[in-house]
Order: structure tokens, then C-alpha cells, then sequence
């Protein structure tokens, strides 16, 4: 008898724990804070605490290998003195506007395009997306062989065209072509994003509206002004905010084409960030550098989810 | 009034074409490049759009036999597919809590999720090399494995939210009134019905961590432990000298398989593309 009632108990232990935990499982305050936990865990080592870790660095005079002391505000203060940070901090906004700008005009207009009835409509928005989906170091080195001061096929058909007269510019070399050509090779690897983007925004626009607009006596500029702009205006912010962010932190392109040359004049923060901090060791300086991009950061995501919020909640 | 609309419809092709050409020239420029003998693409003289003096795979053999290029593409099937698996399991669960369960502090895990999503990884790569290194992963591919999943995870959380969300409540519901405990209902009712999200989401990882540059050049530097891109971008060019066939032809190898997986599933990368900016 109390053999075999052990026995049973035994038995039943298991199985209760086993229930115990499924029913808590079942439970949606256990389940839910346990299915969030690999992410949060994820983020808190590997984003939230290297941000602190940027911060700490921003405010102390951290070199690779030696011990650092905290030295206040004084590596934001001191990189104002710098003549490569003054440009960077220009190149930024020149780069970030105008490549930005471009992918705006040419995004609506590509979208139009696109939202026509079109004869190979698979073929031509599968062309239209390639840039955005090789790699971007690899498409970027394609552009830089483009480039190259000797054998540029730009320059060649340019001048076989008859546009620019020989020897023409040579792009990664010279200031403002270096400039231009790091923005051309950004909006193309943007464009993808805004029209793909702007023409799901265009689909969602009811036809009607375009019908009454026309019954009314709108033409094609007027129902684009009147009809089209303020119902893209959603989906426009939101790409805009998206690109603004991670063409300001644009790294791949730079990096590959120019390396932020010639003389600075087409760093980013990214990448002087990474030859002050890396290649010269000077950590504390380029967490600095680097942080120069939490304040566009910051206006991005305060403005993304004010925007998010009233759409999801 | 017909032929007005032919007229049109042609019109709206030409209006395309320069954007076309803009897309996708520089892919046929690599792919050229890497076929011409050196002769010619070293001859200021020769039509740089069209190959005249014979095609050659020289390139690529110098490429795939005395270079570490095999290496390094494995290196990078390795990290990603391990990131991306990582990450979507990660990225699933999470997103499933966050769109569907509630408990404490859900809203602003979910706006934390968000957040995470938008921080470049250019702002956190200095400080993460130090992580990286106290974890004893300094010049090792497993850093990577370690570190993609931060953006990763954020993405596919957040792209499989707006999935979740769009499964009715009431299916769910009903295989939990059958009797089915919730993780068997999410696993066999919600799962299924999600595969789109899912097929998406892992996309989109295998994209994202393929073509992901910054981290692999920071964090590993030695030939035996870099990634493709990072291999072509600064092993094949010594000093000032660049073997531009080769580097094409690596920069054409590298892209081949994202290239596949992209003829195959255009139709969820723009759905992907669309969902980041509008779910």
C-alpha cells in the first residue's frame, strides 16, 4: 500500500510540473515577456549597452590599448577645431540633401511610371529593384571602375556623345566631382526603396477619386497636385525619414569609392569616425564623430513614431 | 481613342528606359569587364560597352585559384545562414508576443523594437569592436554571427508584426477553445498562415547579412575569417594596384547568389520593401 502509493506519486510528480509549466506557458503575462526575452537580451548586450559604451568613450580621451581618464565634453568641443570634422560636418548635410532631394523627384517620377499599364511589368520592376539588392561594397566597386581617372566609361560615352569636351573630369580625384559622384551612386542604390515604396502608396490611392477629379475638369497636373501629392504625403514622410537616417550614416559607398577623399571632401561621420577611431586609434575622438549622428537619429525617430503611433494604435 | 492609348503606353516605356539603363548598366559594365582580356580593358582606344578582341575567363580563374575567394564565400554562407536562422527564430517569437499577447509593458518593447530598427549600425560600430574583442571574438567570422542579428532581429521582428496582426484573433481562438494549448495554436494555425511573413523575413535576413560590409570589415581582417565583400574590396587590391578583371569578376561571383534567390522571389522583396516603410 504505501509502496505503491509512492509509486503514484512519482508518477504524477512529472506530469504536474510538466502541466504547471504548459498552463503558465498558456498564461499570456508568462508567455509574453518569455517570448520577448532572447530579443530584449540581444539588444540590451549588443546595442543598448555598446551605445552606452559609445557615450563613455565620447567623454573620455580613450586611445586602442591604454586607459582612458573622462575628460567632459571636451572631444565634441575639440573636433570644431579640426578641419576634417568642419568639412565632414558640411559634407553631410551638402550629401545628405541633395542625394535625398533626388531620390524624392526621381522616386515620384519613377513611381508614376511604374503605375502604368506596363507590357513587361515583372521584367522592368525586377531591373528597377537590382540596385537595392547586391551588395552594396561590390555594386559601389563596379561605380568606382566606372569612375577611374583613366578608363571611365563615363567619361567615355560624355565625350563620345559630345556633352563634355576631352580630357573630362576626373571623378574620384577632384572635389566637387568626387562630391557628385558619391551622390549619383547613392540615389541609385536609393531610388529602388522610394519608388518601390511611392508606387504601394499609388496602388492604395482609389481610382475614383481620380474619376471625380477628372469630371470636374482636373488635367493630369492638376489631379497629380491636388490628388496625388496629398495622398502620398503618408507614405512620402515615412520614406523620406527612413532614407534621411541611412543616408546620413551612409559608410559603403564612401568607403569604397573615395575612402572620404580627395582631402576630406567626401567623409561622412561614418567613415571619419572609423579613420579617427580605427586607423589612428583614437577612440574616445571617433565615438564622438559617431554620436554627431544621434541627434538626426533622435528627429527621425521622434517624428517616425508620432507618425507610426497614430497609424498602429 | 485606341491608338492614343498605344501612343501613351509607348511613351511611358521610353520615359523608363533612361531609369533602366541607370539601374542596370553598371551590372552589365561589371559583367563586361570581368570577360575582357586585359589588352582591352587596359586600352584607352577600345569601345568600353562591347567586348571585340575575344572573350576570356582568365579573371575568374585567377580569382577562384590564386585567391582566397572560395574562403571567403563560405565564410559568408556560413554567417548569414546561421544569422538569419538565429534571427528569424528570435525575431518570430518576439513579434508574435508583441503583436498578439499582452502583458506587462508590451507597448513600449514594441516602440523599443522599432527604435532598435532605425539605428544605423555605422553609430555603434566602434564601440561593438570592443565588445566583440572582450568576448574574445576579435578577428573571428563568429563575431559576425554574433553581431548581425542586431539589426536582424529588429527587422524581422518588426516585419513580422504586421504580419501576425493580420491573422483574425478568432482562428486562434478557436483551435484554444478546441482544446489546443496557445503554443500549439501558434504553431500550427498562426505559423502556416504567416509562411508569407516568414518566406519574407528570411529574405530579407539573408539580403541584409549577404550584402552587410561595415561590421565584416571592423571586426575580422585576417583571409581566413573575412566575408565575401570584404575579401574583394581589400585583398584583391594591393596597394595601388587594381586587378579590375578579377575584382569584377569577384564583385559578379558574390552577387550571384542574392541575384538567384532574387529572380525567384521578386514578388516578396517588394513586399518586404513595402512593409518596412508602410505595416
Amino acid at each position: 500500500m504505501a509502496i505503491g502509493s509512492v509509486g503514484i506519486a512519482t508518477a504524477t510528480r512529472p506530469t504536474s510540473l510538466r502541466s504547471r509549466v504548459s498552463e503558465l506557458l498558456d498564461r499570456e503575462s508568462w508567455l509574453g515577456p518569455i517570448f520577448v526575452s532572447p530579443a530584449m537580451v540581444l539588444i540590451l548586450l549588443l546595442v543598448a549597452y555598446p551605445f552606452c559604451m559609445a557615450l563613455y568613450f565620447s567623454v573620455s580621451n580613450a586611445f586602442i590599448g591604454r586607459p582612458s581618464t573622462f575628460i567632459g565634453i571636451r572631444n565634441f568641443i575639440n573636433l570644431w577645431d579640426s578641419d576634417a570634422f568642419r568639412q565632414t560636418f558640411q559634407n553631410a548635410f551638402v550629401f545628405c540633401g541633395i542625394a535625398v532631394g533626388a531620390k524624392i523627384v526621381l522616386g515620384i517620377s519613377l513611381a508614376l511610371l511604374l503605375n502604368q499599364q506596363l507590357w513587361f511589368k515583372r521584367l522592368i520592376r525586377g531591373a528597377v529593384l537590382l540596385p537595392w539588392v547586391i551588395p552594396t561594397a561590390l555594386s559601389t566597386l563596379g561605380w568606382s571602375w566606372m569612375f577611374n581617372s583613366l578608363y571611365s566609361v563615363v567619361n567615355w560615352v560624355l565625350l563620345n556623345s559630345g556633352i563634355i569636351d576631352p580630357p573630362g573630369p576626373n571623378w574620384l580625384g577632384q572635389k566637387y566631382y568626387a562630391m557628385a559622384a558619391v551622390i549619383i551612386v547613392n540615389v541609385w542604390r536609393g531610388l529602388p526603396f522610394f519608388a518601390i515604396t511611392l508606387l504601394a502608396g499609388l496602388v492604395a490611392i482609389p481610382k475614383e477619386l481620380y474619376e471625380a477629379a477628372e469630371a470636374d475638369g482636373a488635367g493630369p497636373i492638376a489631379r497629380f497636385w491636388h490628388v496625388t501629392l496629398p495622398l502620398l504625403k503618408g507614405v512620402l514622410g515615412i520614406v523620406v525619414l527612413f532614407s534621411t537616417i541611412f543616408t546620413f550614416s551612409e559608410f559603403n559607398i564612401i568607403y569604397v569609392l573615395t575612402h572620404g577623399g580627395p582631402i576630406n571632401s567626401t567623409h561622412l561621420f561614418a567613415t571619419l569616425a572609423r579613420q579617427v577611431g580605427l586607423e589612428t586609434g583614437r577612440i574616445g575622438e571617433g565615438a564622438a564623430i559617431s554620436l554627431y549622428l544621434f541627434p538626426a537619429l533622435m528627429i527621425v525617430v521622434w517624428a517616425q513614431l508620432r507618425y507610426v503611433r497614430k497609424q498602429a494604435y | 481613342m485606341k491608338n492614343r492609348k498605344l501612343w501613351g503606353r509607348i511613351l511611358t516605356h521610353l520615359g523608363l528606359l533612361p531609369f533602366i539603363i541607370f539601374a542596370v548598366f553598371p551590372f552589365y559594365h561589371m559583367a563586361l569587364t570581368s570577360l575582357k582580356q586585359n589588352r582591352e580593358l587596359y586600352d584607352r582606344g577600345a569601345n568600353p560597352l562591347l567586348i571585340r578582341q575575344g572573350a576570356t575567363l582568365e579573371h575568374y580563374s585567377r580569382l577562384l585559384w590564386e585567391t582566397e575567394f572560395i574562403t571567403w564565400t563560405k565564410n559568408s554562407l556560413l554567417v548569414t545562414i546561421l544569422a538569419s536562422v538565429v534571427s528569424l527564430i528570435i525575431g518570430t517569437i518576439a513579434a508574435y508576443a508583441l503583436a498578439r499577447l499582452k502583458f506587462f509593458a508590451v507597448a513600449s518593447l514594441g516602440t523599443g523594437i522599432f527604435v532598435t530598427y532605425l539605428v544605423p549600425t555605422s553609430l555603434l560600430f566602434l564601440p561593438l569592436a570592443q565588445v566583440v574583442n572582450w568576448l574574445g571574438l576579435g578577428d573571428s567570422r563568429w563575431a559576425l554571427v554574433v553581431t548581425y542579428p542586431t539589426f536582424l532581429v529588429p527587422f524581422c521582428t518588426w516585419l513580422l508584426m504586421g504580419y501576425f496582426r493580420t491573422v483574425p484573433k478568432e482562428v486562434e481562438e478557436c483551435a484554444m477553445v478546441d482544446g489546443a494549448t496557445r503554443i500549439q495554436a501558434l504553431w500550427k494555425i498562426v505559423l502556416p498562415i504567416a509562411v508569407p511573413g516568414l518566406v519574407c523575413a528570411a529574405l530579407f535576413a539573408f539580403t541584409l547579412s549577404w550584402n552587410e560590409f561595415i561590421y565584416a570589415l571592423t571586426f575580422t581582417s585576417s583571409s581566413e575569417q573575412i566575408t565575401a565583400s570584404v575579401g574583394i574590396t581589400t585583398e584583391l587590391i594591393r596597394g595601388d594596384i587594381y586587378y579590375w578583371g578579377s575584382l569584377m569578376a569577384g564583385a559578379v561571383l558574390a552577387s550571384v547568389p542574392i541575384v538567384v534567390l532574387y529572380v525567384f522571389f521578386l514578388d516578396y522583396y517588394v513586399s518586404g520593401l513595402t512593409a518596412g516603410a508602410i505595416k
